[in-house]
């Protein structure tokens, strides 16, 4: 369990995290979500205990992560992809981070199995690719086999079958009761992982929701309509009080706001107009992230920054 | 569908249930911190080889210049040799500036690759790992210079045929400042460290420890009067100059003077390193 309450970081003049408080649960994956430079990095080194809080603070298993007496036994951290020597083994690597803990050299080797670098588990570090370096630095972080992981864009310029492997590692990591907390800024990956989200910009909390609903966060739906005769489906349904918008490029397109799809069809049935094709369009998570993120975004729009002044002045 | 429901039931049950975990590692101590580094000292070869080299060529050089050593002429970067001693370790100025750069990289790579976060994370007094890397650095350096010192002196005083004092080892002062030489590699040792740690740089360091090592004694004694004397006398590499000489010129504190301003210089920069450890972020 990791909870962060009232936490403030200030760089300078700079806000990184402002006033940000959230429960992170065992058992599910929770996404940490935000545009770039919203303040997600920082958040976990404060909760890692490598960068002092201006204010609040974070607790990692009921304490400051500093103050276990075991720290790798009750966080597994992974924040920076190849923070290894590159002239060092694997193992060695691996040895060196469980000595400090007194973790037996068999454990090495059981979390080297893990993710699967047990045949170059001997050889230099430096010639790891950026996707086995990033096995290792999970391996790392399973090394006490703690109750939190916690891992800062663990997908990051991996293939597909390492962001498979991730994936499904970290359900099996949460379905065995564990705290997985991971970053991303892509909601499209997250969105297939995680259960739970936590969503922030310009270190403000935007949303601490479930999937479910954050779905139900999205606009109102839209139904899409194909059909040769547009001008008597605006007739029929503007009849009912609902919106048909069309659609730019093809003329036989249309978009109905305000009414489900069985009830469009049958109201088509009934006036007898041609139908070639009716969907219910659901927003994605990753447009309805967008939506929400869209005036967190750091270097979006230059009047964003001038409008939060103007604010903060009111 | 199906798999997806029942998986999400499954994990609200395991939640409020206590994992089961292995019963893994005992609490980080100073010693198992220590443990870490010595691990990490010998698994990168550059490390074991350079502090080797360090103390070859103190042996290597100390025999050269003896052999070819005479009074107008003592060592590159010295004053003229006043006794054999000086030609002896004459080779400490090459093997500072290895020990010098493989501290600061003993330091200053895993700010670089970020290993050194990891560390703090796993660790969470960060000061135990500036403390086992002076220990396990400083001691290594201490054990192989030492080693070194005896090695340039004997073999050293063995080729030398010159006109200059020479000594044996009983006489006195002379195992002080062999022993002193071992002394000093390793507080350049500590010295490197502890200016990784406070510019987290290798390249910083490195330049850093060249100006405090090299630079200083020159442009120090530029300075006018007897403040640039005083000045220089008071500079690391003087004082280790101090101790490691059984002449004593005037140019020099005494030993105990020098080995007291030279402790001085580590653990001062040490307890600095210390403070900014635990107050910046890291």
């Amino acid at each position: 369990m990791i909870e962060v309450t009232s936490l403030t970081k200030r760089y300078g003049e700079t806000v990184a995290v402002d006033d940000l408080s959230f429960t992170v649960r065992p058992g599910i994956v929770t996404g940490f979500l935000g545009p770039n430079g919203a303040g997600k990095s920082t958040t976990m080194r404060v909760i890692l205990g490598l960068d002092n809080p201006s204010e609040g603070y974070a607790t990692v298993n009921g304490r400051q992560l500093a103050e276990h007496a075991a720290p790798l036994t009750e966080l597994g951290a992974l924040l920076e992809a190849k923070a290894v020597h590159p002239q060092r083994s694997a193992r060695n690597h691996l040895r060196a981070l469980a000595a400090t803990t007194g973790i037996p050299d068999r454990r090495v080797d059981e979390v080297l199995g893990m993710v699967g670098l047990d045949e170059v588990a001997n050889g230099a570090a430096g010639a790891f690719s950026l996707g086995m370096g990033q096995r290792l630095g999970i391996a790392s972080a399973l090394l006490g086999d703690p109750e939190t992981v916690m891992l800062d864009e663990p997908v990051n310029g991996l293939d597909p079958e390492g962001i498979l492997w991730i994936r499904n590692l970290l359900k099996e990591l949460a379905a065995e009761g564990r705290t997985v907390f991971v970053s991303s800024h892509l909601m499209s990956e997250m969105a297939l992982t995680a259960e739970h989200f936590i969503i922030i910009g310009r270190g403000r909390l935007i949303a601490d929701v479930s999937a479910a609903e954050l779905a139900a966060m999205g606009p109102q739906r839209q139904v899409l309509v194909r059909t040769p005769h547009g001008d008597r489906l605006r007739q029929v349904l503007a009849a009912d009080g609902v919106q048909v918008t069309g659609d730019g490029g093809r003329p036989d397109v249309f978009y109905v706001t305000g009414m489900e799809s069985d009830v469009i069809g049958r109201r088509l049935l009934e006036d007898g107009i041609e139908l070639h094709e009716l969907t219910p369009q659901h927003e994605s998570l990753e447009g309805i992230f967008m939506g929400l993120t869209q005036d967190a975004v750091q270097y979006h729009a230059h009047g964003a920054h001038s409008s939060a002044t103007t604010r903060q002045a009111a | 569908m199906n798999t997806i429901t029942a998986s999400n039931i499954i994990d609200t049950t395991n939640a409020s249930a206590p994992i089961e975990r292995q019963r893994l590692g005992r609490r980080v101590t100073q010693w198992s911190v220590t443990k870490a580094e010595w691990i990490k000292l010998r698994s990168v070869r550059s490390n074991v080889v350079g502090i080797a080299a360090a103390a070859l060529m103190l042996v290597l050089l100390g025999v050269l210049f003896s052999a070819l050593g005479g009074a107008e002429q003592g060592p590159p970067g010295t004053d003229a040799a006043t006794d054999s001693l000086s030609l002896v370790f004459g080779g400490m100025t090459l093997s500072q500036l290895i020990i010098g750069v493989l501290a600061a990289l003993f330091v200053g790579s895993e700010y670089a690759s970020g290993l050194i976060r990891t560390m703090f994370g796993a660790v969470g007094r960060r000061r135990y790992v500036l403390r086992a890397k002076a220990i396990v650095f400083g001691g290594a350096t201490w054990l192989a210079v030492t080693i070194g010192a005896f090695g340039a002196f004997f073999a050293g005083n063995a080729v030398y045929s010159g006109d200059l004092a020479s000594y044996s080892i009983g006489d006195p002062g002379v195992l002080r400042a062999v022993l002193a030489a071992g002394f000093y590699g390793a507080c350049v040792a500590l010295i490197g460290i502890a200016v990784g740690f406070l510019l987290r740089s290798t390249a910083a360091a490195i330049g850093v420890l060249l100006g405090l090592l090299m630079l200083a004694p020159v442009l120090v004694g530029l300075l006018p009067g007897s403040l640039g004397d005083t000045l220089t006398k008071i500079l690391p590499s003087r004082a280790g100059d101090a101790m490691m000489s059984v002449t004593s010129p005037d140019t020099l504190l005494s030993p105990w003077l020098g080995f007291a301003v030279l402790v001085a210089w580590v653990v001062g920069l040490l307890a600095i390193a210390g403070v900014s450890l635990r107050r910046r972020d890291a």
